[in-house]
């Protein structure tokens, strides 16, 4: 069973759920930008939900099919087309061989997930088959697919029990996001007002947006408590001794403009950070257009337990359908 | 010395053991992780110690933040002041500095720079009071410098200088980092040089390059000992100065793999090296070179 790429559209990469344990070599995790899509996306195809899948941003590929199989589509929202006809993302769709599949234009988020029965079968590289670009390793060869790439797949049974996720347990974008941050690791570097200001400013997201982090402009500049900057920090008030960043750490360098790291963060560097996205948004951060306004909202840790609590019960919901 | 530790979101817990770089606070983080880490707690699936600083990363639906945080807390105690000498590496890495493939980058990102008609090492050369850049590279790699962060992206050695803290040089990051650095720039924020292991986004000023290879996916280069990832937190790097020749002759070698970096295995004792700098630095640049 294999898959050859027709037109490869942006930066189309092979995702799982990632390799764990290997940050403090400054090998991210890595992985599905939106963990939650990738999941049901290999469940629809009666995969194990971390098989491998086509991660394809903002563009869809054009895919022709040597078997018959089965395929999902997950995560944004955009028109599935199978040999010209027109078919739903969150549902299984059966394959024929020598069909093509392609997509129309973006309607919403930014991230499709194309899964297929079987699983996409490429090496694993320290546990996994994701592909981390920009240490050219994972994945397929360690970049992203172009045309004429041909993708082997593994042996899937093509018994699906359920080939529908219903619409209420779907996650779709809306014209703006919000994104739950909890405030700390570096917090008190900012006045109190200032602080405050960053919940209530509207953001908007930059076109420096990667799988490594999202760039926010449109806020007011950060106001810092004053202090002697502590030695090895350098003179900039937002810079503090290089320190590990987390996954979803908001770091203001200069006090402009926030950058959220994502799967693919740097391990460690030398910008304070306000707080980190709590995991239960960190899916919404990877379906993120440019430009789409964004509010940053304060929470605790009671609220991104409960948050996190809620996302794994949509999860569970829905492989209660399989 | 006494731990702040904080949250990052829900799934990370960070100990900072000092606002202020010093290899002491070094000591502890990096005892602090390492003793973490045998403990093997239920729930924990990365731990990075960087500089002064550590970091937990947790699944908090196996171990709860507050259990969590008392455990961390527990242990850092117990950490204390152990452990302060390492058995360790001293590695030299050439240097071809003021290189034209930094500067060609330096030159497209001004924008970004405090000072955006000076090049970085003039900035950073006037910035600690030397009186040319000649004399600002020859104190860059007069003495040794020690792995005190490891990461980044793809094992990049984050490092300090062995010298005491009036003549370490210091100079902030760029204003907005940059989205290109060249592969293998030697950069340098904070206290801290790194070496830039892959090609990509960057906020370190920029003095110069290396031809050596620290990071390959492959493990290839025979060097790198069966690891993707050249460096170990903990190494102490010793630069070499070199000129154009030279660097074409080592990316060569490097490309042929018959590359291999001088270097020996010490033992680094902490509260020797803190008695005698200078001495303790002369020791090990002898070690290193068989004297």
């Amino acid at each position: 069973m294999a898959i050859k790429i027709l037109e490869a559209g942006l930066a189309a990469t092979i995702q799982d759920l990632g390799r764990p344990g290997y940050y403090q070599l400054g090998i991210p995790i890595g992985g599905a930008m939106d963990r939650f899509a990738l999941r049901v996306a290999n469940l629809l195809v009666g995969n194990d939900e971390s098989a491998a899948c086509i991660e394809s941003p903002y563009i869809g590929p054009r895919l022709l099919f040597d078997t018959d199989t089965l395929v999902s589509v997950t995560g944004a929202d955009l028109p599935v087309c199978l040999d010209g006809k027109e078919h739903q993302t969150w549902t299984a769709i059966e394959v024929k061989a020598g069909q093509v599949l392609e997509f129309g234009y973006l309607k919403g988020g930014a991230r499709i997930y194309i899964a297929v029965s079987g699983g996409v079968d490429v090496p694993l590289v320290l546990g996994s088959r994701s592909t981390y670009l920009v240490g050219q390793l994972g994945g397929f060869h360690g970049r992203i697919l172009v045309a004429e790439d041909v993708l082997h797949c593994g042996q899937g049974d093509l018994k699906s029990k359920c080939r529908y996720i219903p619409e209420e347990l779907r996650r779709t974008m809306g014209e703006a996001a919000n994104l739950r941050v909890m405030p700390g690791l570096f917090w008190h570097r900012l006045t109190k007002t200032s602080g405050e200001g960053f919940f209530e400013d509207r953001w908007v997201v930059s076109t420096e947006a990667d799988r490594m982090g999202v760039r926010f402009s449109g806020g007011h500049p950060m106001e810092f408590e004053p202090r002697e900057q502590p030695f090895g920090a350098g003179s900039d008030p937002s810079n503090i001794v290089d320190s590990p960043y987390p996954y979803g750490s908001v770091q203001i360098p200069s006090g402009l403009e926030p950058i959220v790291l994502h799967r693919d963060a740097v391990s460690a560097g030398g910008y304070f950070q306000i707080g980190a996205v709590i995991s239960a948004d960190m899916d919404i951060l990877g379906q993120l257009q440019p430009n789409t306004p964004v509010k940053f909202v304060k929470v605790s840790m009671e609220e991104a337990l409960q948050a996190r609590l809620d996302e794994e019960g949509r999860l569970e919901r829905i492989r209660d359908l399989f | 010395m006494e731990t702040r530790f904080t949250f990052g979101a829900d799934e990370h817990l960070l100990g900072e053991c000092s606002e202020e770089m010093s290899l002491e606070a070094f000591f502890k983080s990096m005892n602090a992780a390492e003793l973490i880490r045998k403990h093997k707690i239920t729930g924990v699936s990365e731990i990075c110690a960087v500089n002064t600083t550590y970091m937990v990363r947790f699944d908090p639906g196996l171990i709860s933040p507050e259990e969590l945080l008392k455990e961390i807390k527990r242990i850092d105690n117990e950490s204390g002041l152990t452990g302060n000498s390492i058995d360790t590496r001293i590695v030299e890495v050439p240097v071809f500095y003021e290189d034209p493939w930094t500067r060609e980058t330096m030159n497209s990102f001004r924008d970004r720079h405090q000072d955006p008609d000076s090049t970085d090492l003039e900035y950073a050369a006037r910035l600690n009071g030397f009186s040319s850049v000649t004399e600002f590279i020859e104190s860059h790699h007069g003495s040794p410098w020690f792995v005190s962060l490891l990461g980044f992206v793809c094992g990049v050695p984050g490092l300090y200088q062995m010298v005491e803290r009036s003549r370490q040089i210091e100079v902030p990051k760029y204003v907005r980092p940059r989205t290109d650095t060249p592969r293998h720039t030697i950069g340098h924020g904070g206290c801290f040089t790194a070496i830039y292991a892959v090609r990509g986004a960057g906020g370190y000023q920029m003095f110069g390059i290396t031809p050596m290879q620290i990071f390959n996916p492959d493990c290839h280069q025979s060097y790198l000992e069966g690891s993707m990832v050249f460096f170990r937190t903990g190494d102490i790097v010793k630069f070499r100065a070199i000129d154009v020749e030279e660097y074409e002759h080592i990316v060569d070698l490097v490309r042929n793999n018959l590359f291999e970096p001088p270097r020996v295995e010490i033992r680094f004792d902490l509260s020797a090296f803190l008695a005698d700098r200078d001495g303790y630095n002369a020791g090990l640049i002898g070690a290193l070179y068989g004297n």
